[in-house]
């Protein structure tokens, strides 16, 4: 039978099975499963069906521990269920995993697996997750590839419907999650022979039924509940040898034979590791490099975990094997080994004892950890762990792959040691996400994989950071299947497709002798050698490359591609690499651009072939001279004014060399200065906005809306501008309380991003002519040096005392320093606009919980973080907890300085002798409802611990130790709306109710942004998103009607881009209330599909089209006799198609399906209408005693 | 009754009066409002392949704005097999108003390429329209460009679309030419069944408080019509073409006028947009 070649990831190998051998399949996102999700509900949206000729159901729930109770659920009454995730969600999970192996029901989940956060979050891949399951009862069946992601998949579903114990299917997080490769493909034949009826109507004999009705989930007492539980023995007894049977059934079908623990190398091997996961294919590749070269190695690759088969391990092994290293992906603090390495132990102990050891002595187990949070395994780490076992003295509970240098458990690496094949073509290539390389590789590995013989493999490293970022392919063709499980080393071709990355990454570290070095470059064949930096041009002669230039951009431009250059890099790379012929290499590239753009539009096609046929023309060899003649060198990475950590630590990672940093480098609890993105200098914008000082009116609309605070202004002493630089611009400051005073609009030139939205917002027009305005954007390169020198100057003015603005205003708030700075958000975010502002009204006092999502990242993802600090070294204290405990995180904030205020109350009044009545009530009654009472009690509290230094009594020790609770903290809950609508809900509700004085902050894009727009219950309706695909059915929830029920929560709805001044207020109450306080604002986002130089706009839009009313409800006046609503919008003045229509997650609905969308349009449009008149009514309600509305 | 038939593009009208091209005609429920409402033919509004275009571009650079850049979200949008890009939307419109209502249906097109203008007139005549009204528009801004060349530009497009469909076609021009009468040879001789008098423009006006351009549409008014009546009035007889008056056609006497000046077709639409319900539409008696 002749199988489908496909090249794809293990993602979508895993969906792949999955969806054709289930009925449901209940998921929630999360990196780096989604995409098996997504698979999922593509295929069934498109009406695709499983194995026995019906779509199966997809759907979408609000948390794992949602979705692993609707899988319970389903299994329980008898549908084949499926589900996918990853680290945190495989945890919230766990419960219903206990029930669901308890009562034998067959399902395997399949599981990228994942680090579980710990000091620090991690989207990467290791076992840790799987690791925590260990104990549910579920089988755990390890993949190592993407072939065999398709194949165990079924293997495991063919195995627990005859076994009745479930599976969980894992794979290593990205490295095999998201590499892809070319794979034989498994038929719907294959699978039906595989999951034989009888067996699926077993699964459903045992379902709930009234027609046969059963009581499951009893409550057990201590007289039966223990030998009820033993009652399962023999199914986990006769699990391993039901999963080789499958295994043996599977090759006798597709012809790959799988084992329980598969071995390979020498058959007298002396030295054996054992490993599951990607890495047991390094292994295996430096095994078989190691017995061609004559050594007696070998590597056992667990594929069955859980049940652990002691005797098809001990089989496994040759009898001759001394040593056992066994490798685990995990850490268990405090354990006597990780995991694995006990089985291994237990099981030879076990052999011995059982007297069934082939061994002539008990072989030396040596236990390691390796490649945490997908740390590279390489095959130089390999070898040293074979040399470590024959060492004489072998460390036992090494490290491999990192320096541990605090505890020494390290091992030594060589690491010019490669099994590189000289006949495995090697590629790596450096672009921007915005210019489309990935995209392109993927094509061009397709091409190879599906029409060449060669095996194909591409592994993509992304950028945490959303704006500029900046990806590296790595790509691999050979003649036999790729094992190679880490990145690229010794590449015979480089392609570096931004010029501006000679300068800041170190590409031909990796280049094998030879090798060809691509460039796309501003200089044409003739000058680009003298643009070179030194380094690179050493490099080239050192490693005699071959190098190549084009200028993509202009090809690009001459073609209508703007800056889509991925085709045109790809089309050198065929013709210059000879993978394919020439010709033939071309017209494949232009059948994938029609599989890739046919279905938007002919004109996007004839394009790109446009793009591909000028190529060639533009692409040149630059002859290399033999020696070195630039004098441009590598500039630092940070300042050297920089911090000592910031230099010796994060300057390391952003370089990209943060894999050599040893342990001891690193804070041990995770803990990071803040104050550390001012140093990241990443210069990524093209173009910057310059000030037009004449025509500015001076309202902090551009400062209000800065996404990354690039853009800011200063009031300040006249005195100050005589040691500004030259070109420093300032004007006299507008407004009375500013008299005398200088302004100036300063843009931080190297931390813009160039998205343009204060040049959008600025309302300043030059009356003479109206294209200038009083912010225009302009190149950046020539500005960088001279801006870069007034910015320095302009932060060196002293920020305008806080205590004498009106910080309740636009111009107000925005005169206060900004203390959240130069993120790695969306260039145009739509979030941080909200951020920034809560940090500049409330930073210095504020203690802030931070919920995963954009948010946690572009705060909290290293190596620097946006937070940073006031003058007096006061900023935000900021923390990310997990997903779905935000808003009971921030609570715990608020119970501490609710009690330490209690307890320093108490500790006052019993010191009050010593430091006396006045002080004492002075304290205890201040006024911090200003921000001059906040800093006058501020030095109360300094007065306080100064006086208390000098008691001699305990308790003057204990009242220093939580003095500063004395003085008032604001506490801020933060997150998305997946977080507070969906996964946080109970908890968001329960704070709420609560009636504490915590602030939360919902950054409402309504959309899972950060995971790639997935659909959540503040999705519109309408709106296209993942798991909605044909428009989200229902209308957005309403959280803020839900929190205004409680009547004591404040609640505000904003949206800055329609009334920032109302923004501003609804922050400053909401802080100023002394009770529970709920923040929805609206935030425009990439994953709307729009212009985002026009975010605001679209803001606006919203707001005017009833789709997002602005309103207060502040309690505070309920009180008063008044209604506490207060809408800030007026009746909509546009039709919703017109706000909705300019994006694309609903237009795209009118061009996929247009009844649908129209449909869905009147839908929402009534929506919008209901609404606003909803609001109305309530603004009308009479709360006085009069019957009177009251205003 | 009085036979009030008329012959235009060689389609039997019932009456002169048809729906001109306008927004009434996006939806299916619209165009069986206007045949209800007694339009004796419909135009439906143009297919513009310069907004295809834009939009087909569009939609590509949203939907993969910021996609496989960063490790959590390689994409931000589920992608359907296909899109209605391109001309699918417009050509299912028309086969959908030729089910709908037993009026000739006519389809209008403003190409932006000389290949566009070709191929989008062939598939609009597989999509089952009964003719083909040519909305040609350029503004030449080359102060180098002599009227000869713009002229010529409007004879080509219409010899290479008349010349590679067999429904008939009619030509859509604005006012302001030398020669019309001249040029409405020329589009005659290149193969134009007939000529439809006037195009109109949006405007540009300027907002003096955004000092801002904005251009919008201005709806005619009767008095508009007398630019039309002239040229139709002189074109009548000297031009192998029916005549088709469009632009201030309000009132039955301003139809009247049209048709005693030559006119085989009226079109109404200002007036059907202005009244808002279309059976509000002055029926002829």
């Amino acid at each position: 039978m002749k199988r489908p070649i496909l090249t794809i990831d293990g993602n979508e190998a895993a969906a792949y099975v999955a969806h054709r051998t289930n009925e449901v399949c209940a998921i929630y996102p999360i990196t780096p499963s989604s995409n098996m999700g997504e698979w999922a509900d593509e295929w069934s949206a498109k009406g695709q069906k499983n194995i026995w000729g019906t779509v199966p159901t997809v759907v979408e729930m609000q948390s794992e521990g949602g979705a692993s109770g609707a899988v319970h659920g389903a299994l329980q009454t008898g549908a084949l269920t499926t589900t996918f995730t990853a680290s945190q969600g495989l945890l919230l999970m766990i419960p219903n995993m206990y029930k669901i192996a308890g009562e034998l029901n067959s399902t395997v989940f399949h599981v990228s697996a994942r680090t579980v956060a710990t000091h620090a979050l991690s989207i990467f891949g290791d076992h840790s997750d799987i690791m925590a399951v260990r104990a549910t009862g579920y089988g755990l069946i390890a993949s190592n590839g993407p072939q065999e992601v398709m194949d165990l998949a079924l293997i495991a579903q063919a195995a627990t419907l005859e076994a009745r114990v479930p599976f969980v299917h894992f794979f290593d997080g990205f490295r095999t999650s998201h590499e892809v490769q070319k794979i034989e493909a498994l038929t719907n034949e294959d699978m039906l022979a595989m999951l034989p009826d009888e067996l699926i109507s077993a699964h459903r004999a045992r379902a709930m039924s009234p027609e046969r009705p059963v009581l499951r989930g009893t409550a057990q007492n201590p007289d039966v509940f223990f030998q009820a539980r033993e009652t399962v023995n023999p199914y986990y007894l006769a699990c391993p040898g039901i999963v080789q049977k499958a295994m043996d059934k599977f090759a006798g079908i597709v012809g790959r034979h799988y084992h329980l623990f598969d071995y390979v190398g020498a058959p007298d091997a002396e030295h054996v590791v054992v490993l599951m996961g990607s890495g047991a294919e390094t292994a295996h590749e430096t095994v078989e490099y190691l017995v061609d070269k004559g050594e007696k190695v070998g590597v056992v690759k667990v594929r069955l975990f859980r049940p652990f088969s002691v005797e098809h391990f001990i089989q496994a092994l040759p009898a001759t094997v001394r040593t056992i290293s066994v490798l685990d992906r995990t850490k268990e603090p405090g354990a006597a080994g990780e995991p694995l390495y006990m089985d291994v132990v237990t099981a030879l102990a076990e052999a011995q004892a059982g007297g069934f050891s082939p061994f002539a002595t008990m072989p030396k187990v040596l236990g390691g950890r390796y490649g945490l949070s997908s740390k590279e395994f390489t095959p130089a780490q390999v070898k040293a762990v074979f040399d470590n076992a024959r060492a004489g003295k072998s460390k036992n509970h090494f490290t491999v792959g990192i320096h541990e240098d605090v505890t020494h458990t390290s091992l030594p690496v060589d690491s010019g040691f490669t099994t590189e094949a000289p006949d495995v073509f090697r590629a790596m290539f450096y672009g921007l996400g915005s210019d489309g390389t990935v995209g392109a590789n993927k094509n061009s590995i397709k091409i190879i994989g599906e029409e060449t013989d060669n095996y194909a493999q591409g592994y993509f490293v992304y950028d945490s950071k959303k704006a500029g970022s900046v990806t590296v392919s790595h790509l691999r063709f050979g003649p036999r299947p790729i094992h190679s499980t880490y990145l690229v080393t010794q590449a015979q071709f480089i392609g570096c497709h931004q010029f501006v990355f000679l300068e800041k990454y170190d590409m031909l570290k990796n280049a094998a002798p030879g090798a060809v070095f691509l460039l796309n470059s501003p200089y044409g064949k003739d000058e680009v050698w003298d643009k070179l930096p030194r380094k690179v041009q050493e490099d080239l002669i050192a490693k005699k490359c071959r190098f190549y230039v084009i200028d993509a951009y202009e090809v690009a431009k001459a073609t209508g591609m703007g800056v889509r250059i991925n085709t045109i890099m790809q089309t050198c790379f065929f013709a210059i690499s000879g993978v394919l012929p020439r010709e033939e290499a071309i017209a494949q590239i232009k059948n994938a651009i029609k599989k890739t753009y046919g279905r938007k539009g002919d004109q996007i096609v004839q394009q790109n072939f446009a793009a591909v046929d000028q190529t060639l023309a533009n692409l040149f060899e630059v002859p290399v001279p033999d020696r070195a003649t630039s004098t441009i060198g590598i500039p630092d990475t940070v300042s050297p004014k920089a911090p000592e950590f910031v230099r010796n630590v994060l300057a390391e990672i952003i370089a990209g060399r943060g894999d050599e940093l040893p342990t001891s480098a690193f804070p041990v609890d995770g803990s990071f200065p803040t104050a550390t993105a001012q140093w990241e200098k990443r210069n990524i914008a093209l173009e910057i906005p310059v000030w037009e000082d004449d025509l500015c009116i001076q309202c902090g609309k551009c400062v209000i809306v800065c996404p990354h605070a690039s853009i800011r202004m200063k009031i300040y002493d006249p005195a100050l501008v005589a040691d500004a630089p030259a070109t420093f611009k300032f004007v006299p400051a507008m407004g009375k309380e500013f008299a005398g005073k200088k302004f100036t609009i300063q843009v931080a030139p190297e931390d813009c991003t160039g998205c343009a939205v204060c040049v959008e917002v600025c309302p300043a027009k030059d009356k003479s002519n109206p294209k200038r305005k009083s912010l225009n954007m302009a190149d950046q390169i020539p500005l960088r040096e001279k801006e870069r020198e007034n910015y320095e100057f302009f932060l060196s003015i002293p920020d305008y005392d806080r205590t004498a603005l009106k910080v309740d205003t636009v111009k107000g708030s925005q005169l206060l320093q900004p203390l959240f700075e130069y993120s790695g958000a969306c260039a145009g975010c739509g979030e941080t606009p909200y951020v920034k502002l809560l940090s500049q009204l409330f930073g210095d006092r504020a203690i802030i919980a931070n919920a995963t999502g954009c948010s946690s990242i572009y705060g909290g993802n290293l190596p620097t973080t946006p937070w940073t600090v006031n003058a007096e070294g006061r900023g935000p204290a900021w923390s990310n907890s997990l997903f779905e405990d935000n808003a009971e995180f921030g609570f715990g904030f608020r119970l501490t300085l609710d009690k330490h205020l209690e307890y320093a109350t108490e500790l006052l009044e019993k010191l009050r002798e010593e430091l006396s009545g006045p002080v004492v009530d002075a304290l205890l009654s201040a006024d911090q409802s200003t921000e001059a009472g906040i800093a006058a009690q501020r030095r109360r509290v300094a007065a306080l611990k100064h006086a208390l230094a000098a008691i001699p009594r305990p308790e003057a020790g204990r009242l220093a130790a939580i003095a500063d609770a004395l003085v008032k903290k604001s506490v801020w809950i933060v997150g998305g709306d997946g977080w507070a609508y969906d996964i946080g809900y109970g908890g968001l509700d329960h704070v709420l109710a609560s009636g504490r004085n915590v602030n939360m902050l919902v950054l409402d894009t309504e959309v899972y942004s950060n995971t790639g727009g997935q659909m959540s219950k503040a999705t519109p309706r309408g709106a296209v998103a993942k798991f909605a695909s044909g428009g989200k059915p229902s209308a957005k929830k309403d959280l803020g009607l839900m929190a205004m029920a409680y009547g004591n929560v404040y609640v505000a709805k904003v949206a800055m881009g329609a009334n920032d001044l109302q923004t501003v207020k609804a922050f400053v109450e909401a802080e100023s209330y002394d009770g529970p306080s709920l923040i929805i604002a609206y935030s425009h986002c990439i994953a709307h599909g729009i212009n985002m130089r026009k975010g605001f706009d679209q803001q606006k839009a919203a707001v005017q089209s009833g789709h997002w009313p602005i309103y207060r409800f502040d309690p505070r006046r309920a009180a008063e006799g008044k209604n506490p609503l207060q809408m800030d919008s007026k009746d909509p003045s546009i039709s919703f198609e017109d706000y909705a229509y300019q994006e694309t997650r609903y237009k795209m609905l009118a061009k996929s399906d247009p009844a649908a969308a129209k449909a869905l349009l009147a839908a929402a449009s009534q929506d919008a209408r209901q609404r606003v008149e909803f609001y109305k009514q309530m603004a009308q309600m009479v709360y006085g005693g009069d019957g009177k509305p009251q205003g | 009754m009085t036979n009030l038939q008329s012959t235009y593009l060689g389609l039997t009208l019932k009456h002169p009066l048809i729906a001109g091209a306008s927004p009434l005609s996006h939806e299916i429920g619209g165009i069986r409002q206007l045949e209800d409402g007694g339009a004796a033919a419909i135009v439906l509004a143009s297919l513009f392949e310069e907004q295809l275009s834009h939009e087909a571009a569009a939609l590509d650079h949203f939907l993969t704005q910021g996609a496989e850049s960063y490790q959590e979200a390689v994409t931000y949008f589920p992608e359907p097999d296909s899109f209605f890009s391109g001309p699918d939307e417009y050509l299912d419109h028309i086969r959908k108003a030729k089910a709908a209502v037993g009026v000739p249906v006519i389809a209008s097109l403003n190409g932006a390429s000389a290949g566009g203008w070709v191929t989008f007139a062939q598939s609009i005549e597989e999509a089952g329209a009964d003719a083909l009204e040519l909305n040609i528009y350029y503004l030449p801004t080359d102060p180098m460009m002599t009227s000869q060349v713009v002229e010529q530009m409007y004879v080509d497009v219409v010899a290479a679309v008349a010349g590679r469909v067999g429904i008939p076609v009619a030509v859509k021009i604005g006012s302001q030419f030398s020669a019309p009468v001249n040029l409405a040879k020329r589009l005659v001789d290149a193969g134009a069944r007939g000529l439809v008098l006037f195009n109109r423009f949006y405007q540009p006006d300027i907002d003096l408080e955004e000092l801002e351009v904005k251009p919008h549409l201005v709806l005619s008014t009767s008095y508009d019509s007398r630019l039309l009546l002239r040229w139709i009035a002189l074109m009548y007889g000297r031009i192998q073409a029916d005549l088709a008056a469009t632009g201030g056609v309000h009132t039955v006497e301003d139809a009247l006028k049209m048709v005693m000046a030559g006119a085989s077709a009226v079109q109404m639409a200002s007036a059907l947009l202005r009244q808002g319900r279309v059976n509000r539409c002055p029926r002829p008696r």
